[in-house]
């Protein structure tokens, strides 16, 4: 059974890594919050395979903390973003902040396609 | 502590797996997919069935009623706030257009070419005019689609 429990452990730390790929490549913060929300459920889905494989329950009062913080950080975050939207007239694209990266992406794409 | 002997432990460490992959693929996901929506899609199952899972796997090995309960509340906890953060987090997306237009099929929050600037979102810190026909009626001059009084 020691392989089962290495299986789990191996499944959730390759998933956490590449949450953190995604968390360092970016590209808008908006991927980040996205990726920091999905690294709490992860961190809290390995605390709960822990405790449920040691028949341990000492860590799951953690997990009730954890999941609040994940809602209450990714929510703060996401109003935080929509109150820099300041509308400039016109287009309705806002300022302050680069263009969104898939954007300029899709508009590269379209310059090469003339 | 962590043996394995009955059909109910079993059970629960199947379903620890399966929580356990949902949580593999959420990170597949996340680096795979090309846009925020689509990254949210991805994050999503860990958040829901992912968490639901494990919650339940480790219901049936953990034995006492009190961790059975925190367990309960941390699953009902991720049902309630999963739906609200995802609604916050993509609004803010489509408005700050991280979101691959090209590529969406139906875009129903599309508004027309000529939407008035006025009532063109419901931002933080936005406070309705407090005479909406004048108000209308002057944005739309300053636009340019009325002519000048």
């Amino acid at each position: 059974m020691i392989a089962v429990f290495w299986a789990a452990y191996v499944m959730l730390g390759a998933g956490a890594l590449l949450t953190l790929v995604r968390l360092a490549r970016g590209p808008s913060l908006l991927d980040r919050v996205v990726a920091t929300d999905v690294l709490l459920v992860i961190i809290s889905a390995g605390l709960a395979v822990y405790a449920a494989l040691q028949r341990d329950p000492t860590v799951v009062p953690v997990l009730v903390v954890v999941s609040l913080l994940a809602f209450v950080g990714s929510v703060s975050v996401a109003r935080y973003i929509g109150g820099m939207l300041l509308t400039s007239g016109g287009d309705g694209q806002d300022v302050g902040l680069p263009l969104a990266d898939e954007e300029r992406i899709a508009r590269g794409a379209e310059e090469e396609r003339r | 502590m962590s043996d394995v002997d009955s059909v109910r432990d079993v059970v629960a460490v199947v379903l620890l797996l399966a929580g356990a992959f949902l949580c593999l693929t959420a990170g597949l996901g996340l680096v795979r997919f090309h846009d925020v929506l689509t990254r949210m899609h991805a994050g999503t199952k860990p958040q829901v069935l992912g968490i639901l899972l494990i919650m339940i796997g480790g219901a049936i090995r953990l034995e006492g009623w009190s961790a059975t309960w925190m367990l309960l509340l941390v699953a009902v906890f991720q049902m309630l706030t999963a739906p609200v953060s995802a609604h916050m987090i993509s609004r803010v997306a489509y408005r700050r257009r991280h979101v691959r237009r090209d590529l969406l099929l139906v875009d129903e929050l599309r508004t027309g070419e000529a939407a008035d600037r006025l009532y063109r979102g419901d931002e933080p810190a936005d406070a309705p005019p407090e005479e909406p026909a004048t108000a209308l009626e002057e944005s739309r001059r300053d636009e340019g689609t009325l002519p000048p009084a």
